[in-house]
C-alpha cells in the first residue's frame, strides 16, 4: 500500500512539475529571445508578462479543432498524442535526487534512448497525415536529422558506460564523487577526451530536440512551419510541449551523466537543488544559442554528424577502452 | 484453479492479455489496411505490444532493444523508403484475386496449428520458472560474450559488409548515379 502511495504521489509531482517546466520554458524562450534582440519579450500579461503561458494555455485550448481535408484523419489525430507520450513516460526515471526518483530501472539509459527514438516515428506520422507536402519534407528531415545524430549520442553515451560499468542512472552519478573535479566532463584519467565528449553529446542534444541551429524540420523561411503546419489548437500546443518536455529531458540526461546530477560542485549539500540549478543551466544555454546563431544548411547539418562526430565519437571510445586497459 | 481478478496472478494475467490484444491489433492493421504509411504504424503498434510482452517475461534490455531497433529504426526506414519511392495514388496496394486469399488462410491456418502443437507438445529443457531472470541485463551479456561470442562476432562481420556494402554503392556519387 506504501509502495501505492509512493508511486501515486510521484506520478502526480511529474505531472505538476512537468506542467510548470512546459509552460513556463515558453515564457523563458519568449524572455530570452526579447532580450537577446534588444526588446522586452512579454510583458503585458501579469507582472513581466508571468501569466502569458496561462494566455496562451487558454487560447490554443479554445481554439476550434480543423481537420484538414486531405489529411489522414486516423494519423493527424494521433500524432500530437504519440510525441507527447514517450516525452512523458521518461520522466519515470530520471534521478532528481539521490532518494528522489519514481523508479530506479539498472537499465535507465538504454530506455532513454529507446524512447527517445519512438518519436522520430511521430514526426514522421504527423508529417505524413497532414497531406501537406511541406509537412512531408518537415518530416523527413526531422527524421533523418534525428537518426543521424543518435548515432553519436549513444557512442559517447556508451564511453559513460564503460567508465562506470552500469546503465543504472542513479549509479552513475554516485560514482561521479562529490567535487565538480569528479564529474565526469573532467575525469581526464579515465580519457583525456571527456570535456570534448561533453560537447558532442551537447551538439547532439541539440540536434535530437530540434532546436536552432539544427531546427531543420521547422525552418520557417522554407517549409511555412515544418511538420506541424497543418496543426492548429492544442494539435500544435502539443508539439511546442513535447519540443519543451524533450529539452529538459535532454538537459537532465547531460547533467546526469557529464555533470554529476545530484551531486554538489562544492562537497556540501548534494540534493535536488543542484540537479535542476545544472538542468536549468543547460536549459538557458539551449535558449542562448537558439537566439544567438542562425540556421545551418541541411547538408551541413548531416555532414557534421556523418562526417565528423560519427569518426570522432568512434575513436573515442577506442580511447577510451584503451585508458581503461592501461590505467 | 483460477486466481482472481485483484490478486498479484490475475492482475499480471490481464496485462498479458492487454499486451496480446496491442501486438494482435498492430499486425492486423499491419496486414489489413490499404494504405502503406498505416501498416507501417500498424507494425510499430506490433513491435511496441511484442516489447511490452518481452518486459512482461522479465527481459526488460530485450524490450528496451525491440523498441531502440525496431521502433525508432527499422520502421522509420521503411516509413523512409516509402516516402521516397512512390506517389501518393500508386501505393493503394492491389486488390486480392480470387485463389491467393483462401490460399493465405489454408498456409496461415497450417502454420499456427504447427506451431502450437510443437509448443504444447513439446519436451522443455528446463522449467521456465527456473530460467526467469536469463533475460536480465547482466545475464545477456554474460552469454553474449563466453556461449555466444562466435554468434556474436559472426553478427557484426555481417554488418561490416553492410557497411561497405552501403559505402560501395554510394562510391559513385550523387552526379554520377
Amino acid at each position: 500500500m506504501n509502495e501505492l502511495i509512493r508511486l501515486l504521489s510521484y506520478m502526480i509531482g511529474i505531472a505538476a512539475f512537468l506542467g510548470l517546466n512546459l509552460a513556463y520554458l515558453g515564457w523563458v524562450e519568449r524572455k530570452g529571445a526579447g532580450h537577446f534582440q534588444r526588446r522586452t519579450g512579454p510583458k503585458e500579461v501579469g507582472p513581466y508578462g508571468l501569466l502569458q503561458p496561462l494566455a496562451d494555455g487558454l487560447k490554443l485550448m479554445s481554439k476550434q479543432l480543423i481537420i484538414p481535408a486531405n489529411a489522414d484523419k486516423a494519423l493527424y489525430m494521433c500524432a500530437p498524442i504519440l510525441i507527447m507520450v514517450p516525452a512523458v513516460l521518461l520522466f519515470v526515471a530520471i534521478p532528481f535526487g539521490e532518494h528522489l526518483v519514481p523508479r530506479e530501472f539498472n537499465f535507465g539509459l538504454i530506455m532513454m534512448f529507446a524512447f527517445a527514438s519512438v518519436g522520430g516515428l511521430s514526426i514522421l506520422i504527423g508529417g505524413w497525415g497532414s497531406g501537406n507536402k511541406y509537412s512531408l519534407i518537415a518530416g523527413a528531415r526531422a527524421v533523418s536529422q534525428n537518426v543521424a545524430y543518435e548515432i553519436p549520442m549513444l557512442l559517447t553515451a556508451i564511453n559513460i558506460v564503460m567508465i562506470t560499468g552500469s546503465m543504472d542512472l542513479n549509479e552513475i552519478i554516485r560514482q561521479q564523487g562529490s567535487y565538480f573535479w569528479n564529474w565526469n566532463i573532467f575525469r581526464l584519467d579515465k580519457s583525456v577526451l571527456m570535456p570534448v565528449s561533453f560537447l558532442v553529446f551537447f551538439i547532439c542534444s541539440l540536434a535530437e530536440t530540434n532546436r536552432t541551429p539544427f531546427d531543420m524540420g521547422e525552418c520557417e523561411g522554407e517549409l511555412v512551419a515544418g511538420y506541424h503546419t497543418e496543426y492548429g489548437g492544442m494539435g500544435f500546443g502539443l508539439f511546442m510541449m513535447a519540443e519543451y518536455a524533450n529539452l529538459v529531458i535532454g538537459c537532465s540526461l547531460t547533467t546526469i551523466l557529464f555533470l554529476g546530477g545530484w551531486q554538489s560542485p562544492i562537497g556540501i549539500w548534494p540534493g535536488p537543488h543542484w540537479f535542476l540549478l545544472k538542468m536549468y543551466f543547460l536549459v538557458w544555454c539551449f535558449v542562448w544559442i537558439r537566439w544567438t546563431y542562425p540556421r545551418t544548411t541541411f547538408w551541413g547539418l548531416l555532414n557534421l554528424s556523418w562526417k565528423y562526430l560519427i569518426p570522432f565519437s568512434l575513436v573515442n571510445l577506442l580511447l577510451t577502452a584503451l585508458f581503461i586497459k592501461v590505467f | 484453479m483460477n486466481p482472481s481478478l485483484f490478486s498479484p496472478e490475475g492482475l499480471a494475467g490481464v496485462i498479458f492479455l492487454i499486451l496480446i490484444c496491442v501486438t494482435m491489433i498492430g499486425a492486423i492493421i499491419a496486414t489489413c489496411t490499404t494504405r502503406l504509411i498505416r501498416s507501417v504504424s500498424g507494425l510499430a503498434v506490433c513491435f511496441v505490444g511484442v516489447a511490452g510482452l518481452y518486459y512482461f517475461l522479465n527481459s526488460p534490455f530485450v524490450a528496451m532493444m525491440e523498441l531502440l531497433i525496431y521502433v525508432g529504426a527499422v520502421c522509420v526506414t521503411i516509413a523512409f523508403a516509402i516516402m521516397l519511392a512512390e506517389p501518393d495514388e500508386a501505393k493503394q496496394a492491389r486488390k486480392i484475386t480470387g485463389l491467393s486469399g483462401g490460399l493465405a488462410a489454408i498456409c496461415g491456418g497450417f502454420f499456427a496449428y504447427a506451431l502450437a502443437y510443437a509448443a504444447v507438445n513439446g519436451k522443455w529443457m528446463t522449467p521456465a520458472v527456473k530460467r526467469v531472470n536469463d533475460g536480465s541485463l547482466k545475464e545477456i551479456g554474460l552469454s553474449l560474450l563466453t556461449r555466444y561470442s562466435m554468434v556474436f562476432e559472426l553478427v557484426s562481420i555481417v554488418l561490416l559488409i553492410a557497411i561497405v556494402g552501403a559505402l560501395v554503392l554510394a562510391q559513385s556519387g550523387r552526379d554520377k548515379a
